[in-house]
C-alpha cells in the first residue's frame, strides 16, 4: 500500500467533512475517488497533500507517518488550476520544480524532456498570459508530474481539455502508471473511471459508502440482469425468469435466485433461437446513483 | 529553509525585473538632484554680466557707488526720450534714467528694455538707487549712515546640545528637522507602499488559484515569510539605488558646475533673502543643505543608518504581514479597500504624530508615539537626529520586535486559513475565528 488511511476525522467549526474515512491505496494502480459535490472529497485530498491536519486519525505514507518530507514524493494537480500569469512558462516550471525538491540542473533536464515530449518546445520562453488555456493545462500537468513522484493526485483532470488533449493526457497517465507511481484520481466522470481505474472508493456524506476493485464492485452491484437478442416468439412467462423489456427480437431479463445462466439459456433455446445473451454490467453511473440514493434516503 | 530561499529569489526576481521599479528607481533621485540643482542652475544662468546705460540727472551717483557682480553700469548724458530708443542699439540690455528730484520723488526712476527685464536686474537696480536714496535722506537729517548700518542686526542664534556630562555638541535644530523629516516620509510611504505590495502579491496567488500548488509543496508561513522578506530585500534595494544615485547624480552634477557650486550656495542665499549688495551675506556654511551636513556630523551616522534599517525592516514586517492577512482574506484589490484602513490608520496616525514629534521631540506623546509598535518605526526616526537617550531605543525596538511577533502570530493563522477560501464573503467575526482554528 503507498497509502493507508485510518480513521481520518475533520471538522470544519460546525460541519464533519470528513468522518472516520478508512481507505488502502494500492502501489501503482489508478484509484478512482468518486463522489458528489461537496461530500469531502477535496478535504481528504488537502489532508493528503498536507494543506491541513487531520482532527483524528492517522495517514502512512509508503509504509510510515505521513510526514512533510513525503511532500516530495507527492504531485498535486488542483481542480482550480492556476499559474502565475506574468511569469515565463519555463521559469514557473523550474521554479515549481524546485519546490518539489528538485535541483535545477535536475529540473532543467527533466523539463527538456517533457517539452521535446509534448512538443512544446518554443513556449519556454512565453509568458503564462499569452499561452490558451489548453496550453496552460499542459503547462500544469508537467509542473503536476516532472518530480516524477511516487503518488500522483489528480482532481478532474480532465476538465478543460479538448477530445485531442484528453486523449494525450490519458495516455500520459497510463505511461506513468506503468512506471510504478500510483494514481488518485478524483473525478465525477464515470467514463473515464470506467475507463482507467483499478479500483475505486465513493464518498457520500463525508463517509466512504463503497470501496474496491472495480470489476469486484461492478459484480457487487450486478442485479442478475441479462441482454438476449433471439429468432422466434418468447413466450410471456418463463419460470424464475422475469422479462424486464422486450423490443422486437430482443429483450431483457432478469433472472430469479437460483436460476443459473446456464439453466436460463437451456430454457430458452426450448423456445427461441438464441443469437446474443449478454450479461449485463452496472455502469458506474448507475452504480453512483444508486449508492448516493441509497445513503441519502438512509440519513 | 531552501525552499524559503526559493521563494524570496522569485519574488525579488520578479519584482527587480519590473519597469516600474526602476522607474521609481530613477526617477527620485533625479528628482531630488533637480531640486538640488535646477537653482543654482539658475543662479548661474543669471551670471553673465548685463550692461546697463544709467542718465543721472541728480547727480548723486558716482561710479563707485554703482558696483555690482551681475550689473555693469555706463554714464551717459543726454534726453531720456531720445536714449530710451538708442540703448539697445548699442548693446545694452537696459537704460535707466534718475530724475533731479529723485530724493522728493523716488517714484520717478525709470527702468527701460528691450525684453522683459528679469526679476534679479531689476533687483539690483532699485537696491543700488534705493541705498543711494535712503543714504542721502538720513544724512539730510543728520544720521550717519554708520549708525544706520549698525542698527541692522540680523539675529543668528547658534543652539547646542549640552549632556549631563556638560560636553556641548553644536547642534542644528533646522538640519535635524529636515533630517527628521525626510526620514519620516520616506518611511512613512515605503512601509504603505512596500505593504500593499505584498497584499497584492498574496491576492494575485489566490485569485489565480495558484496557491493551493504551492502550498502543497511548502507551508503556508514559509510562502508568506518568503514573500515579505523577498519584497522587503526589494525596498532595501530600491534605498541602496536611491543613495547610490542621488550621491552620484548630485556629485556629477557638482561636477558639471564645477568649483563654482559654492559660490553660488551664496548667492542663491542671497536671491533667496534679498539681502544683497552692502548688506553682508550669509556664508555657504548656513544654507539648507549644510544645515542637514552639521546634524549628520553631529550624530552618528553608521547609528542612524542602522537604525533606520532596523525600523524599515522590522516596522515593514509587521505592517506587511498584516497586509498579507487582508490579502488572503479577500479575493481582488477592490474587496480588499474594505479591510485595509485598518492597516493603514496606524501607518497615517504615525505620520500625522511625526508632525508634533518633530516639534517637541522630548514631549510625552513624542515619546509615546516612539514607544508603541505600530507608531515607533516613524516617529523615533524621527526623534533620533535630536538625539535619544540609549534605553529608549533598546527599549523601542524590543517593543517593535514584539508586537512584530504578534502580529505575524495572527496574521500566519488567518493566512493560512484565508488562502484557501473562495466564494465566502469575509466578516471581522469571521476573520476572528479563523484565529482559532485548528491546523
Amino acid at each position: 500500500m503507498i497509502l493507508s488511511i485510518r480513521q481520518v476525522v475533520k471538522m470544519y467549526s460546525e460541519h464533519l467533512a470528513l468522518d472516520h474515512i478508512d481507505l488502502e491505496i494500492p502501489r501503482a494502480k489508478i484509484f478512482g475517488l468518486l463522489g458528489p459535490n461537496g461530500a469531502g472529497k477535496t478535504s481528504l485530498i488537502r489532508i493528503i497533500n498536507q494543506i491541513t491536519a487531520p482532527d483524528a486519525g492517522q495517514i502512512m505514507f509508503n509504509g510510515e507517518p505521513l510526514s512533510p518530507k513525503h511532500v516530495d514524493q507527492i504531485g498535486y494537480l488542483p481542480e482550480e488550476r492556476g499559474l502565475y500569469k506574468k511569469m515565463k512558462v519555463g521559469d514557473q516550471l523550474l521554479y515549481l520544480a524546485q519546490l518539489k525538491g528538485m535541483s535545477k540542473s535536475e529540473a532543467l533536464s527533466k523539463l527538456k524532456d517533457w517539452f521535446i515530449r509534448l512538443d512544446i518546445k518554443d513556449w519556454w520562453n512565453k509568458p503564462v498570459d499569452d499561452l490558451s488555456k489548453g496550453m496552460q493545462q499542459k503547462t500544469q500537468f508537467i509542473a503536476t508530474v516532472v518530480h516524477e513522484p511516487k503518488l500522483l493526485i489528480l482532481d478532474e483532470p480532465f476538465s478543460g481539455f479538448d477530445p485531442i488533449n484528453a486523449n494525450m493526457l490519458k495516455d500520459e497517465i497510463l505511461a506513468i502508471k506503468d512506471r510504478g507511481t500510483t494514481i488518485l484520481f478524483s473525478t465525477h466522470r464515470m467514463e473515464t473511471v470506467e475507463e482507467l481505474c483499478d479500483d475505486i472508493a465513493l464518498i457520500n456524506h463525508s463517509r466512504v459508502v463503497l470501496a474496491g476493485e472495480k470489476v469486484e464492485v461492478q459484480n457487487r452491484y450486478k442485479q442478475n440482469k441479462f441482454k438476449i437478442r433471439y429468432l422466434g416468439n418468447l413466450p410471456a412467462e418463463l419460470p424464475g425468469i422475469e422479462i424486464l423489456a422486450q423490443n422486437g427480437l430482443s429483450a431483457t431479463l432478469k433472472l430469479g435466485v437460483g436460476i443459473s445462466s446456464n439453466q436460463a439459456i437451456s430454457q430458452l433455446i426450448g423456445h427461441v433461437e438464441l443469437l446474443e445473451f449478454q450479461e449485463i454490467i452496472p455502469s458506474f453511473n448507475d452504480i453512483f446513483i444508486q449508492v448516493v440514493n441509497e445513503t441519502n434516503a438512509y440519513e | 529553509m531552501n525552499k524559503i530561499l526559493l521563494i524570496i529569489q522569485r519574488e525579488y526576481i520578479t519584482r527587480v525585473l519590473k519597469k516600474s521599479f526602476w522607474i521609481s528607481s530613477l526617477l527620485a533621485p533625479i528628482l531630488i538632484t533637480a531640486i538640488y540643482a535646477i537653482p543654482i542652475w539658475l543662479a548661474m544662468k543669471d551670471k553673465e554680466v548685463k550692461r546697463v546705460e544709467i542718465l543721472d540727472l541728480s547727480g548723486l551717483w558716482k561710479k563707485s557707488d554703482l558696483v555690482d557682480k551681475e550689473v555693469e553700469f555706463t554714464f551717459i548724458t543726454g534726453k531720456e526720450q531720445d536714449l530710451k530708443m538708442t540703448f539697445a542699439a548699442k548693446g545694452y540690455d537696459a537704460f535707466v534714467s534718475i530724475p533731479e528730484d529723485v530724493l522728493r520723488n523716488p517714484k520717478g526712476v525709470h527702468i527701460y528694455s528691450a525684453k522683459n527685464i528679469g526679476m534679479s536686474l531689476k533687483g539690483s537696480v532699485e537696491k543700488l538707487i534705493q541705498n543711494k536714496v535712503r543714504h542721502e535722506l538720513l544724512l539730510k537729517a543728520g544720521i550717519s549712515s554708520q549708525i544706520y548700518e549698525s542698527t541692522q542686526v540680523d539675529i543668528d542664534s547658534k543652539t547646542f546640545t549640552v549632556s549631563t556630562d556638560g560636553q556641548e555638541t553644536s547642534s542644528s535644530s533646522g538640519g535635524a528637522m529636515i533630517l527628521a523629516g525626510i526620514m519620516g516620509l520616506v518611511l512613512y510611504v515605503t512601509l504603505l507602499l512596500y505593504g500593499s505590495q505584498v497584499m497584492n502579491g498574496v491576492i494575485e496567488e489566490k485569485s489565480s488559484r495558484i496557491i493551493e500548488v504551492i502550498i502543497s509543496s511548502v507551508k503556508p508561513y514559509q510562502l508568506l515569510l518568503g514573500k515579505i522578506i523577498g519584497v522587503g530585500l526589494v525596498g532595501l534595494t530600491q534605498f541602496l539605488l536611491w543613495i547610490v544615485l542621488t550621491i552620484g547624480l548630485t556629485q556629477v552634477t557638482s561636477q558639471w558646475y564645477g568649483g563654482k557650486v559654492k559660490d553660488n550656495l551664496t548667492q542663491i542665499k542671497q536671491v533667496e533673502s534679498g539681502k544683497q549688495g552692502i548688506l553682508i551675506s550669509k556664508s555657504a556654511e548656513e544654507s539648507p543643505m549644510s544645515e542637514v551636513t552639521k546634524v549628520l556630523e553631529s550624530t552618528n551616522i553608521p547609528m542612524v543608518i542602522a537604525a533606520f534599517l532596523f525600523y524599515f525592516f522590522v516596522g515593514y514586517m509587521l505592517y506587511s504581514s498584516l497586509f498579507a492577512a487582508i490579502g488572503s482574506a479577500v479575493e481582488s484589490a477592490t474587496e480588499a479597500q474594505q479591510f485595509t484602513f485598518i492597516v493603514m490608520i496606524p501607518i497615517i496616525l504615525s505620520f500625522l504624530m511625526a508632525q508634533y514629534t518633530m516639534q517637541d521631540p522630548d514631549s510625552q506623546i513624542a515619546f509615546w508615539a516612539s514607544m508603541i509598535p505600530f507608531t515607533s518605526p516613524i516617529n523615533m526616526m524621527v526623534r533620533l537626529p535630536y538625539g535619544v537617550p540609549g534605553w529608549q531605543l533598546v527599549l523601542s525596538m524590543s517593543l517593535l520586535v514584539l508586537g512584530f511577533l504578534g502580529c505575524s502570530w495572527v496574521s500566519a493563522r488567518i493566512y493560512r486559513v484565508g488562502i484557501l477560501m473562495y466564494g465566502k464573503k469575509v466578516t471581522w467575526k469571521e476573520l476572528g475565528k479563523w484565529l482559532f482554528y485548528k491546523g
